[in-house]
This record gives C-alpha cells, structure tokens and sequence, in this order.
C-alpha cells in the first residue's frame, strides 16, 4: 500500500535547502486562500501558532481543543525556556551550531534537513514573540537575557522567568484570539476529535465529540493539521496535563497515517519524586535549575543523615565527577540514567529511595538568595507548596519522570503525514529531536512548525485541491460517525466493575518498569504478552457510569486509555525491534563498558515507521524504515565527557 | 487523615443543586485536594455512582483549568495558588469541608463543580493582543525594553485566566483579570500602538459579558493565584480614562 518513504528533502547544500524549497514552493493567491477551510487540531504553542498565522494569510481555519480555552494547552506548562541561534551574548554560537547540538543531542536519528531548518528559522521566533508582547527576561541595559541549558556549550535560551511556555503560548493565544474576532478563526474549544476521515485517500475531515453536550459531529476541511502535543501519558504518571492523550494521532495511525519511532520517549532528570499511591501526576523542576543547582547523592549507600549533615567529602557530585565538561548539564537521557544509576545503587535520597539532591547552597552563597529568587522564584514556590519543604534552605529532591515523547506521526519535509493533506506539527509529529531532545528545543519546534514553516508548506498540498472538499452528508464521514459512535455505546455498556483511572493506572506502572527508562528484551516480550490481556479486561469489566449525550468526564478519560492500551503494545514493539541503545531509548544488552548508550549505526541509523494492518491486528503492524542520510555531520559516539 | 466533604452536585446548568455529604478517609497528609477527589470519585464508581465532575488538567497551577470554592474562598486555603495546589495538610483531621463551583453570573454553570468561563476568553478576543503578523517583526534586539518594565509587564502577564477573581468579587468583577492583560501590553512599547482602543475595547466586552464593577473590596487580589496586584486596577482606570478622553478629543 504504501511505497518507498520520500521524505521530499530539497536537494542541494544544507544551509540552502530551506530557501531553496520556499523559492520553488507552490503558492496559493490571497483571494484563493478563503476558499480553503482547513481543520488544526490543538491550540497549543504548534497548533495555536497555526492557526493565527493561517487566519492571517486569509485561510479559513477552524481550531480545536480538549480545554475549555484554547490557553490552556499544555505548552502553558513549560518553564525553563526556548532556544535560538541569536549569539547575543557573543560566545561563538551560530546556527550551524545550535543544528549540530540538537542533532548530537538527538543522538543521530534525526533528519538533518529538519533540523537545519529548525535552527535557521530559531531566531525568526524571537524576533515574533518580542513583537507580541512576550515579556522576556531582560538585562539592566534593556537587551535580552539569555540561560544555558543542557546539552549545549554556549547560552542561547530565551526565557521568562520560570514561566516561558505560558508567556509563549499567551503570545500564540492573543493571536488566535485577534483572528477569532478578525472571523478568519473559528474556535471549538472542549470539542475532543475523535476520528480522521479519509475521502479518496486524502484527509478531509474529522469526527468530533462536544465535551459538553457530548454532541457527535463532522467537519469537512481542505487539509487537516494534528497538532495534538505528546503521548507521555500513556505511562499514567508523568509531567504532562491530565487530559494529553495519543487519540487524535492514534487514530490517524488507525487510518494509515505511519507512526514513527513510538518508543523514543523523553524521561527528565528534575522533577519532584512519587509520593504516595494516589498521586495523580508528576511535577517538573525545570532543567534550568542545574544552571545553578548542584546535583548529589550520599558516598555510602544507606546514608540517612539529613543533608545538611553530611559532609562535603561524603558527597558525591556524580555528573560533576563523570562528565567534567557539561557538569551538572549534561544532556536529558544520560542525566536521568546517572540518577536511577545511584539510586539502584542504594544511595538514593527521601523516603522512598528514589530520589537524589538538587542543592542551590553554593548558588545562594555565591550570588545571593534574592538572585536565585529572581531567577527560579516560582520554581521554589511550587516545590514547597507540593513538599511542604523550603528549597532555599534544604536541597530540592529530584527524580526523572516521562515528560516528553519524540515520536509521533511520521511527516516529510512539507511536515505532511503520508497521508495526503494530513498534516502534523509540533510534539505530536517525530521530526526534529531523534532518540532524546535537547532542552528548550520543544518550544522552538512547536512554534517553528507553527508560524513559519507549515504556512509555507501547507499552500504546496493545498494549490492543487481548489474545489475539492467533499460535503459532511458524504458516506465516508456517516461510516466514521457511526464507528464513533458505536465506539461510544460499547464503553458505556460493558458496566463491569474496575474505573478507568485503575486500568491507566495498571499500564503505566507496567511499561514504566518495562518500556521506561531501561528496556531489555524479556521485559518487552513480557510487557506484550501482558499488554493484550489488559486490553481485553478493560473492554470485558471497566466501568463507565452516565451517558454519552452529557459531560461525562469518566467516558472522556475511557476513549483515551482506550487507545492507550493499544497504543503501549506499539511501542513496546517498536523497543524491541530498535536492538540498539540510542538517546533515551536504553537497551540495557547494548551498552559501552561505562553504561552509555551503543548504538549501531550500520543496523540502526534509521527513522522506524509504523503502519497498522487493519482488520483490529494491533499486534502486527509492519514496518517501514527511512534511511538517515548524513550529507553534513559524522556521527559519532556522544561524548559530554 | 478523614474528611467529611459537602460537594455541590447540580446535573445540568438548570436542574436544581444541593450539596451532598460524602467521607473521605485514609487520606495521607502528602494527597493533593484533587487527587482526595479522585480517590472519592474511584469510591463513587465502585459503587455504581456517578462521580462528581471538576475541572483541572496540568494540576501544578500554571494553565487555570481548575475552579473550586474550598469552605467559601476560591481556589481554597493556601494562596497564593490554585486548587491543583492545595494539599491536604493544610486541613484539620476530621474537618468538615464545603466544595463548591467558582459563582459569579457571567459562568454559568455546567455539572456540579464545572462553570463555563468562555466569557473571559471574549474579552482578551475583542482587543487583548498586539497586531504583530507573523514575519513582520524588527530584529528582537533592536528595541530596548529596561528591565524594570519588563518586569512589571511579566508581573501582570503572569495571570493563568482561571476567573476566581471575579468569582471571589462580590460583584462579580473581572476588573483584575483584564487589568493584568491590558497592563501586561500597556508596560511594553510594542503595546503603544493599540493602547487607547484596546482598553477601551476590552471594557466595553467587560460590561457586555455581565460582570460587575469593582468597589474596592480587593477579594480579588487575595484569592489570585498569580499574585496579580490590585494596584493593576486603578492602572487600567487611569488607562481607560486617558483613552476615553482621547476619543472624545478626536484622536
Ligand atoms: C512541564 C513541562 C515543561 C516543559 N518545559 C519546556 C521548556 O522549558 N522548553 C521547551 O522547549 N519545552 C518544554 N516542554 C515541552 C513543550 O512544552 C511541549 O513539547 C510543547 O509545548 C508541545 O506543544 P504542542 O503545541 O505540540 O502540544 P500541546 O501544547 O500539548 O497542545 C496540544 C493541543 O492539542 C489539543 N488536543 C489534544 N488531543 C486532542 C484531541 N483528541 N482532540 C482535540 N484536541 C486535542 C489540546 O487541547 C491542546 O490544545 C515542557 C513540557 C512539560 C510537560
Ligand atoms: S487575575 Fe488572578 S484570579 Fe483573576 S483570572 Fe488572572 S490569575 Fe485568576
Ligand atoms: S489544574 Fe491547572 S491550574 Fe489547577
């Protein structure tokens, strides 16, 4: 069915691709664009980003979220900060650079052309948000301040206090809002999509439920743009938003849309340790925090001596003492690894042992307590209300959590799925972060996609599609109402007796333990085996108490764990089949003698896409593979020595 | 610790609602205020029941999705934060606890706990915003903005658009909420273009939505979770005044 993988990457030298590819890129004339609807799923910093800018070009746009505001996204959650290419502060950064740290820090499974791209359109971002009215930290003399983060050498990230996500994604919301007013927008908030309709093999529509009135409706669109965000969720616990989900994208898979790499999922070192059964999610402390935050374990394994009494000769500062160079900021994966490292180990901190101390004293005493207050006072303030413990005189305690996930749907250089005129931007597709992402990167992707890539890749599908939107009463939106539909009936009928949340909650602690942060084969195979049997409990005893045509937030959260069961099986699929190590996706067989990451590049340098069998084989999905090819950088073994 | 909780349940926005008691028990001091309503809510559908139906989504006080009235104060007892931020050792074991939806007329009321707040999203829509095209804007370093303003217009961005200043308001203001936007814009230059007919835009969809004015009784500023300064509000006084006397002027 589907043929060799073309990513549609322009020819020529790097730095020229980009430019290259807009001269030549089709266009779509101002007074042609109102006569395209297209669809945007998501209101985050990817989808809302798209959906202002595509009202502004004169497109009609109809955007949608699960929230009862589009600003409430989870993009709003991101605090440490976004990064660009600027060299403001003079130390040898440059785009090439910032490319060549993302692609590293990515392991090497990541297309260069993307991320070329990504870096070059970096500071087009900044100089956009500044303009909206985006708050950034400033310098005394009125420039703009930057941080460092991890996996990089230079301080190229942009930031607004421990709030840069919320400052972004209002900056993206004030223009959706200015295009809901201007009419070019209209807005569906608390409207979940709960399927892609095909017509003749392109995306043109979409099945939706009003979280409301629990209203089923079709939209019909030109093209359709998923910018869902990420499927972190599917392990219960983790930093994203209760509510973020893998439905719209799995669905699109259900459909024929290629799932690329699903098991590269993004574990970050700080954030605040479980406690407790009940606990609902986790919460980050951002990675800016290792700026001036030192991270340590006890010497001795056992050690329960409160911190303040242990001291400095029995401490051991793992990151400082393996990776001299980045220190405290070494890259996402291998920090994380470090923690569980010390932790299995038995030196882990806190009740549970599962923990290891952030500490801020030398900060403090170096540039005083106001400063760090000034810097990370909202990061301090959550820690304590969360702990009831003060960061300002008692280490934080930190352990890593899922927060992030680098696959998602697969899309070419037009950021288009292989699914004509499907459309895939921001966390929700693959593209740019490889097998880990660097820090503050996400941000600039979402709204790379947003404001400045897709508006100039999106007119190369539409200009050949005037006149072509099939009408709502068309067969393959009733077939897909129905099916939803129906889909809807099942799970408020089965009335067995286990909730939603204790099925999630199941899945998530099995593929944290066996698809987490170490995999190995016998903890895949037995992740697949158990997976199907839960699947099969849920839709033989779960519980979903009222009715489809009302709020029902117990039938929201079913449809998703729903797709979560099915979903957890392709990637631990996908774990098992990648038989390397790369960024975070750890398998423990392949490893170099100190415990980092070995890849194999002659097997493995290559992006993995998932294509769903039909007729409910969730098991055997076949695989597509698009070879990496580098034209620009060697790949090495990555080394923060 | 045990709870005895009184929660608001109302089906739909026009059936009629009551409060209903329920016990919450085994709860660890280290549960947040949600997660103690999830685990009643597990013990609900245990039993066949409907369980009671709140908002909240990223549950660390950043996105605004979450509205309860804890014992009568909007958000609950730790400000400044919201209810995702509440833990339940801020209660006293065996304390009676009132759980009830953000009131004020311009929300109305969805199921149970949940209000609908789309009013807010209507004023920033008719004016809260700087008309900055994507690709049109000068290089970012090339207007200078003092630290100092920076920060007063981060201080009002930070508001999360959660309502409970209109909630807590007893004239269901939302003075706070569009004073923080318009001072967020108004501190910075690239806000001086639209200055005048923002705010007069944004006022006018203030009233239009129903809600009240402000008599000074600063409820507002003490249940807000971000800190937003009431100072803000008699900001966007001398905002609208200034820009009022600008229309009239002709300008
Ligand atoms: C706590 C935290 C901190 C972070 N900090 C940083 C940082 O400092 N720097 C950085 O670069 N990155 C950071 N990240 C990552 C970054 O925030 C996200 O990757 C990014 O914001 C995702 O943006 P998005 O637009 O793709 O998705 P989201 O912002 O998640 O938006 C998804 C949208 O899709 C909608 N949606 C989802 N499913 C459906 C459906 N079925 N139907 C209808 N609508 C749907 C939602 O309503 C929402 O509007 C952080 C992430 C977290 C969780
Ligand atoms: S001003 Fe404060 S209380 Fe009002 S909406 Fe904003 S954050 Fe909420
Ligand atoms: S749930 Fe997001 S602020 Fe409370």
């Amino acid at each position: 069915m589907i043929g060799t993988l073309d990513s549609r990457i322009p020819s020529g030298p790097l730095a020229q691709k980009w430019a290259t590819h807009k001269d030549h890129a089709r266009l779509v004339s101002p007074n042609n664009r109102r006569k395209f609807q297209v669809i945007v799923v998501g209101s985050g910093l990817a989808g809302g980003a798209a959906a202002a800018t595509l009202g502004e070009l004169g497109y009609n746009v109809k955007c949608f979220c699960y929230q009862d505001s589009p600003r409430r996204a989870h993009s709003i959650a991101a605090q440490g900060g976004i990064n660009a290419a600027k060299n403001y502060q003079n130390d040898g950064d440059s785009v090439f650079r910032l490319f060549y740290d993302t692609i590293k820090g990515g392991d090497f499974r990541s297309r260069e052309a993307n991320v070329y791209r990504l870096a070059e359109v970096s500071n087009l971002i900044i100089d956009h948000c500044v303009e909206q009215g985006v708050p950034f930290a400033r310098e005394y003399g009125g420039l703009l301040a930057n941080r460092s983060f991890g996996g990089a050498q230079v301080s190229r990230t942009f930031y607004a206090r421990g709030q840069t996500g919320q400052q972004l994604l209002l900056g993206a919301y004030q223009a959706l809002c200015r295009q809901i007013a201007a009419g070019t927008v209209a807005m569906f908030p608390q409207t979940e999509m709960l399927d892609l309709v095909l017509v003749d093999g392109h995306a043109k529509g979409i099945i939706t439920r009003s979280l409301v009135t629990g209203k089923i409706a079709a939209h019909a669109a030109d093209a359709v743009v998923l910018a869902t965000g990420g499927y972190g969720n599917v392990f219960y616990l983790s930093t994203n938003a209760r509510g973020c989900n893998v439905t719209a994208t799995y669905r699109a898979y259900k459909k024929g849309a290629l799932f690329a790499n699903p098991c590269f999922t993004q574990i970050h070192p700080t954030c605040i340790p479980v406690s407790g059964q009940n606990q609902s999610k986790l919460t980050l402390m951002s990675e800016s925090l290792r700026n001036d935050g030192r991270v340590w374990v006890p010497k001795k394994a056992g050690d329960k001596r409160s911190p303040k009494q242990i001291p400095e000769e029995e401490r051991d500062y793992y990151l400082e003492r393996k990776y001299p160079s980045f220190g405290n900021l070494a890259p996402r994966d291998i920090s994380s690894r470090a923690a569980k490292e010390v932790c299995d180990e038995g030196r882990g901190v806190g009740e549970s042992g599962r923990g290891v101390y952030l500490d801020f004293a030398d900060a403090i005493n170096r540039v005083g307590e106001q400063t760090i207050r000034e810097r990370y006072g909202n990061l301090f303030h959550i820690y304590e209300k969360i702990t009831g413990e003060n960061a300002y005189e008692r280490p934080m305690r930190i352990y890593p959590a899922v927060h992030y996930t680098m696959g998602g749907l697969w899309v070419d250089y037009n950021l288009m799925s292989n699914i004509p005129g499907l459309h895939v931007i921001g966390e929700a597709n693959f593209s740019d972060h490889g097998a880990n992402r660097l820090g503050a990167s996400a941000l600039m992707q979402g709204l790379a996609d947003g404001y400045f890539v897709l508006p100039y890749t999106l007119p190369v599908y539409l200009a050949g599609q005037i006149g072509k939107r099939p009408p709502t009463d068309h067969q393959e939106f009733c077939k897909a109402e129905d099916e939803v539909r129906a889909r809807t009936t099942k799970l408020l009928s089965i009335n067995g007796s286990r909730s939603v949340d204790s099925f999630h909650r199941e899945l998530g602690f099995l593929l944290w333990d066996k698809c987490g942060m170490a995999r190995n084969t016998r903890g895949l195979r037995e992740a697949l085996t158990w997976i199907p049997e839960m699947r099969e409990q849920f839709w033989r005893d779960v519980r979903v108490p009222g009715i489809g045509k009302e709020f029902n937030q117990s039938l929201e959260r079913a449809g998703r764990v729903a797709d979560f069961l099915e979903f957890a099986e392709l990637m631990c699929i996908d774990a098992l089949t990648r038989d390397e190590s790369c960024g975070g996706h750890f398998r423990e067989e392949h490893q170099t003698p100190d415990g980092e990451a070995l890849r194999d590049d002659e097997h493995f340098a290559d992006v993995f896409a998932w294509e769903y069998q039909g007729n409910g084989s969730i098991a055997a999905p076949k695989l597509h593979r698009e070879p990496l090819v580098f034209e620009t950088v060697e790949l090495t073994q990555r080394s923060y020595k | 610790m045990k709870f005895k909780l009184k929660v608001w349940r109302q089906k739909t926005a026009t059936a009629p609602g009551k409060l209903v008691e329920y016990q919450a028990k085994d709860v660890s001091p280290n549960t947040s205020f949600l997660e103690m309503l999830d685990v009643v809510n597990e013990g609900l559908v245990a039993q066949g029941k409907e369980p009671i139906a709140f908002d909240s989504d990223c549950r660390e006080g950043i996105c605004g999705t979450c509205s309860l009235t804890i014992n009568g104060e909007a958000h609950g007892p730790d400000h400044p934060g919201a209810a995702c931020e509440v833990y339940m050792r801020r209660f006293k074991d065996g304390e009676t606890i009132v759980v009830e939806p953000f009131r004020a007329k311009p929300f109305p009321l969805i199921k149970d706990l949940v209000v609908d707040r789309s009013a807010l999203d209507r004023i920033v829509q008719a004016g809260g915003f700087i008309a900055a095209r994507a690709g049109s804007a000068p290089e970012a370093n090339s207007i200078l903005v003092p630290k100092h303003e920076a920060d007063r217009s981060m201080e009002a961005a930070a508001c999360i658009g959660c309502g409970a200043c209109a909630a807590a308001c007893p004239n269901a203001s939302a003075m706070l909420f569009t004073a923080a936007k318009v001072s967020h814009l108004a501190f910075l230059p690239q806000g001086q273009p639209e200055r005048t007919t923002r705010v007069l835009k944004m006022v006018t969809a203030m009233d239009a939505e129903g809600f009240g004015n402000c008599t000074n009784t600063y409820e507002c500023e003490a249940v807000c979770p971000a800190s937003i300064s009431a100072s803000l509000i008699a900001k966007l006084n001398r905002e609208y005044a200034i820009a009022s006397l600008k229309r009239r002027a002709g300008e």
